[in-house]
């Protein structure tokens, strides 16, 4: 069977984007139900200490007022912390809202006011009494960075550090040019658009539809059932929309625990919606002190590599994310040590934000190359390219593909790079000090199980569906353009139904694996309903394809034909006539195959090229020019692939530039929480952004050679800028962001 | 949020009795900061008197120099060809502040009774001298670095968030108010309060008096002027520092001056005496420095906006320069001048 491929590479528009901007798109607040009771949430003033009193009176007064929900009330749920873990949560004892007085973060939820209107349980909320006995809270990562610890069990899905190669101590004090540094990440909030929500559809007997701000419906589910003692077949959750995620939605959060709480006490439907500054009451990017050393010889080729670091955690998780494993893959290096530690402070527990660790890690890794690069008076890029790794040196393994040696061409040929001035403050334009810098990037390429269905009807019209979650990202039109080309129909003809646990089960929409994923098992199913169709036909009397098998056939143009012989042919139409059915319909599913991740190691890659010009003076740094060019291996859609490297090369000079949540340690609040005050880049802070994917064909990472593309966009955008800082004015920031105040400091 | 009664006034004095019959009452106007305020259960008025509905929506020339009405709206007047020929400082303020949603819906006269952003004062859960007096101050120890560093008090460190009101300090505005007393016309340098003893007071303005309109004199800076606003990031952000300048000059001397200083004090914070200093001096860099070395002298940074100091140092020099060379900064082109 061929399948030539027609739409799958092209550039398509979003086949959602209508929906979205006529607001036909529902997300998760948005759904309601007949008798539908609103909840708000109250927020703990304090960060650790105790609830003494609660005093619920005056708000339950006021008519209109249902209930509030607080420690003391609140409907029993399961006993064991094991219930609480969601499908991604890290070790330790997860949050369980309104479950005693003790106060564990600031921003905590005390109370649910849940009422007949939004606007009376807003109201409620602001006449909850609390009373609290407070203890100093402990938030400042700095102060028990001393405490640092290795965390006793690992995360699921987080590799730790690899073992040590060769003698990494040693092998520094022998190096001719040394440097050791010490690089930190602020702490980032994802702040997506659309903040959490959950409407729990109260359907009577026991069952329950759920629309939840949640990154994979299916952990929804799961959570909901294993803390409220549900069945599955009770329990459905329904969210075909998801207004930004970038990792905060990836586990269920407290606004579901509350609004099924209440859904079930009340037994009735509940919707329950975060403010913009309960945003910032959960998951975050966390704090991170690193420290690099690098010791290379005069040509600049690395013999010794170490990389620390230490990250701040909650009291009651152990989250963990790769931070320094990049460090033993990137460069060829015969001795490495790498190390990470966590740190416990008074927060909530941190989450899985945009290329979790890579960011952070990748920027300490590749500020410390820029900073050899100076030490050495090699080029940055062709000390990189000395330094290359043929083969994951940290596992052992080789690469299922790796182009970046293209994407460092392409990149560099695209910005210019050629035409720069090696030493710092040779550049200018006017007043402004020009800067060009540059960095790699690097995230995993993974594949999960997955499932997803097919369904094609005589009319040549095609629905694929599975569980998992569009984030925005493009998921909606690849799976459709798959579809498309798998049984030869235009894409017109095929739609995708996402984010419905009704649905054949994917994996949560995270770490850049789900066009790898959904993706595969869209084509395993829409090949299942081709093999099916084709024994119709076949057994068509004196069928034009009677003594064809499956591999000789092309399907196009809603027909089935003879490779050899086009104008042998059976129609779909004909073919489900055949067979007596008016529709045919599989589900497909996939796994990675082990035998190929257990030899070979999987990774995207970018070359990211920043120019910046500088106001050293005043302090005003612009990003006008980024170039990232992506070794990502098969790209299924040109537009949709490009708004991903956009976003994330935006989020990147963000992360540059501007994001930190700050934490007043004395409190231990975050005080900048809106979006006034914690800032994101806005249109007059980004400029030319150009985007190059680099062929890099790949037959051993997935079933379609996709490697994904959700977070390698982001991935050492912030260390090209900072080297591009460094360029511009000599000065290097070593902590992010880099804000006015450190530029003129 | 809380519950409110809502009345819209027919006439300014129907406005005026409304307020004045009760003590929990509050204008609304554009309602930009005031509805955020009360989500935010900062404020938490017991009526609303509309007053988009007064004849308060006009510019109109007045005494040689220009009237704008309270209720015009800031994109209005940003966009207003009289006022961009006579008093283009004004409009670059305008348009370096917010966006142009907010600047279509945010009026003249709520521009000068903006509140401040410190983040305390806008966080209920901690305690706020301007917003609970008496109830303490975090942000002198806490997270400051957008705070005051000249004319705090050991009340309050809080900023004054306007871009506008730096440009009319400059301008030497009226503020034109009537009240249950009558009318009263405040020069803009007494509009404006330091925290004091009393950080729950941004203004001189008394319960019950309405703004009706501000008055810019027949004066002409439209030359030698600049707005020149920095942030941490290029459009949509509070100012760090921002300095609003106004020249008059005969060849390379100073005739006139006129300097204003945003994100550094509880008001546009103006200083006389150097402003002095720099009349009949040659306009350069020295003498900027003097200048900006008189306003800093009496600067007082804390824990985390030391760089204050030094960045309005430069920011005022650099200002100066743009004034002086006729070059003033762009609002669209953010490159600095």
């Amino acid at each position: 069977m061929a399948t030539p491929s027609r739409v799958v590479g092209t550039a398509q528009s979003r086949l959602d984007g209508p929906a979205k901007v006529t607001g036909a798109a529902k997300y998760a607040a948005e759904f309601t139900a007949p008798d539908l009771a609103h909840g708000v949430v109250v927020s703990s003033a304090i960060a650790k200490g105790r609830i003494t009193a609660i005093d619920t009176s005056a708000a339950e007064a006021v008519p209109g007022v249902i209930k509030v929900f607080t420690h003391e009330n609140r409907p029993r749920t399961a006993w064991l912390d094991y219930n609480y873990r969601d499908q991604v949560a890290p070790p330790g004892s997860p949050f369980r809202a309104l479950n005693g007085p003790e106060i564990v973060y600031g921003g905590q939820p005390v109370a649910l006011v849940v009422a007949e209107s939004f606007e009376l349980a807003r109201y409620g909320a602001t006449l909850v009494r609390i009373a609290y006995a407070e203890d100093v809270p402990n938030t400042d990562l700095e102060k028990n960075r001393e405490a640092a610890y290795v965390p006793p069990k690992k995360r699921s899905g987080i590799k730790p550090p690899p073992d040590p190669r060769g003698d990494a101590a040693g092998a520094f004090e022998a190096a001719p040019i040394r440097l050791r540094q010490e690089y930190k990440q602020a702490i980032e909030h994802h702040n997506p658009m659309e903040p959490h929500a959950s409407t729990v559809v109260y359907e009577g007997e026991g069952k329950l539809t759920i629309h939840d701000k949640i990154q994979g419906v299916n952990n929804t589910q799961g959570y909901v059932c294993s803390v409220f003692g549900l069945k599955p077949d009770d329990v459905r959750v329904i969210t075909p929309y998801v207004g930004g995620g970038f990792g905060s939605g990836l586990r269920p959060q407290y606004q579901l625990y509350l609004a099924v709480s209440a859904a079930l006490d009340l037994k009735r439907s509940v919707r329950v919606v975060l403010t913009r500054d309960q945003m910032f009451t959960f998951g975050y990017r966390p704090e991170t002190y690193q420290t690099v050393a690098l010791g290379a010889d005069e040509d600049g080729r690395l013999q010794a590599l170490t990389h620390d670091a230490v990250a701040g955690t909650s009291t009651f998780e152990d989250y963990q994310e790769a931070v320094v494993n990049w460090s033993g893959l990137l460069y060829h290096c015969p001795n490495v040590t790498l190390d990470y530690k966590l740190a416990k402070i008074d927060t909530y527990t941190p989450a899985d934000m945009r290329a979790p660790g890579a960011v952070t890690g990748i920027f300490a890794l590749e500020s410390a190359m820029d900073e050899l690069a100076y030490a050495t008076g090699i080029d940055p890029l062709e000390l990189r390219l000395r330094n290359y790794a043929e083969r994951d040196e940290g596992e052992g393994k080789d690469f299922t593909s790796k182009a970046l040696r293209a994407a460092y061409q392409q990149g560099a040929a695209r910005f210019g790079w050629s035409r720069r001035k090696a030493e710092p403050r040779a550049m200018r334009d006017g007043r402004e000090l020009v800067g060009w810098g540059m960095a790699t990037g690097v995230w995993e390429a993974m594949m999960m199980q997955s499932s997803a269905s097919a369904t094609l009807t005589p009319d040549g019209r095609l629905d694929v569906a599975c569980s998992t979650a569009d984030l925005g990202t493009g998921t909606y039109t690849i799976l459709a353009q798959i579809g498309a080309d798998a049984l030869g129909l235009p894409l017109d003809h095929v739609t995708t139904r996402l984010g419905d646990t009704a649905l054949p089960e994917a994996p949560l929409a995270g770490g850049s694996w789900t066009a790898a994923s959904s993706g595969a098992a869209v084509q395993a199913a829409c090949r299942k309903v081709a093999e099916t169709l084709f024994g119709y036909a076949r057994g068509l009397p004196e069928s034009p394809l009677a003594n064809a098998d499956l591999a000789h056939v092309t399907f196009a143009e809603g027909e089935i034909r003879l490779q050899a012989d086009p104008s042998r042919k059976v129609s779909i139409a004909e073919a489900m006539r055949a067979g007596g059915v008016d529709r045919v319909e599989a589900t497909g599913s996939v796994k990675p195959d082990m035998l190929t991740t257990t030899r070979y190691a999987a990774y995207t890659h970018s070359a990211v090229f920043a120019e910046v010009k500088v106001d050293e003076e005043l302090g005003v740094v612009r990003v006008t020019r980024v170039v990232s060019a992506i070794a990502a291996g098969r790209i299924l859609n040109l537009k949709t692939a490009r708004s991903q490297i956009l976003g994330g090369v935006v989020m990147g000079i963000g992360a540059a530039l501007e994001e930190e949540s700050m934490l007043d340690h004395s409190l231990g609040l975050f005080m900048n929480h809106n979006l006034g005050e914690y800032h994101v880049p806005v249109n007059a802070d980004i400029h030319d952004i150009e985007v190059i994917f680099v062929d890099e064909p790949d037959d051993k990472v997935s079933p379609l050679g996709v490697k994904g593309l959700g977070e390698i966009g982001i991935v050492g955008t912030a260390a090209a800028v900072a080297n591009a800082v460094y360029h511009a004015t000599g000065k290097r920031i070593r902590d992010l962001p880099i804000t006015i105040d450190k530029i003129i400091g | 949020m809380n519950r409110f009664a809502y009345t819209r006034a027919g006439t300014v004095q129907e406005a005026v009795q409304a307020l004045a019959a009760d003590p929990a009452a509050r204008f609304i106007a554009g309602g930009t900061n005031l509805v955020d305020l009360m989500k935010y259960n900062v404020e938490r008025p017991g009526r609303l008197v509309d007053i988009t509905r007064l004849p308060l929506d006009e510019i109109v020339q007045h005494e040689g120099g220009l009237r704008l009405g309270a209720l015009v709206p800031n994109a209005t007047v940003a966009y207003d060809p009289l006022v961009n020929e006579r008093y283009p400082l004004l409009a670059s303020a305008l348009l370096a502040g917010a966006s142009p949603q907010l600047r279509n819906a945010a009026t003249t006269g709520g521009n000068l009774l903006q509140r401040t952003r410190c983040y305390y004062f806008y966080d209920e859960g901690t305690p706020c001298n301007k917003r609970q007096p008496g109830s303490g101050c975090p942000a002198m120890t806490g997270v400051n670095r957008i705070h005051a560093i000249l004319g705090a008090s050991d009340q309050c460190i809080a900023t004054h968030p306007s871009d506008m009101c730096v440009a009319l300090a400059a301008l030497e505005a009226v503020v034109q108010v009537e009240g249950p007393d009558g009318r009263r016309a405040i020069p803009f340098a007494d509009f404006h309060r330091l925290p004091g003893d009393e950080p729950q007071n941004d203004t001189t303005l008394r319960h019950g008096e309405i703004v009706l309109s501000v008055d810019l004199p027949d004066e002409d800076f439209s030359k030698h002027y600049t707005y020149l606003k920095l942030r941490d990031r290029l459009s949509y952000a509070f100012a760090l520092v921002s300095v609003a300048a106004a020249l008059e000059m005969d060849g390379d001397t100073i005739r006139t001056a006129r300097l204003a200083l945003g994100g550094v004090a509880h008001k546009p914070w103006r200083n006389a005496e150097a402003e002095d200093r720099l009349v009949g001096r040659p306009a350069n860099p020295e003498t900027f420095r003097e200048a900006a070395d008189v306003i800093l002298a009496e600067a007082r940074p804390y824990t985390h906006n030391a760089f204050k100091v030094e960045l309005a140092r430069r920011a005022i020099v650099r200002g100066l320069s743009q004034a002086a060379a006729g070059t003033p900064q762009s609002q669209t082109d953010k490159r600095i001048a």
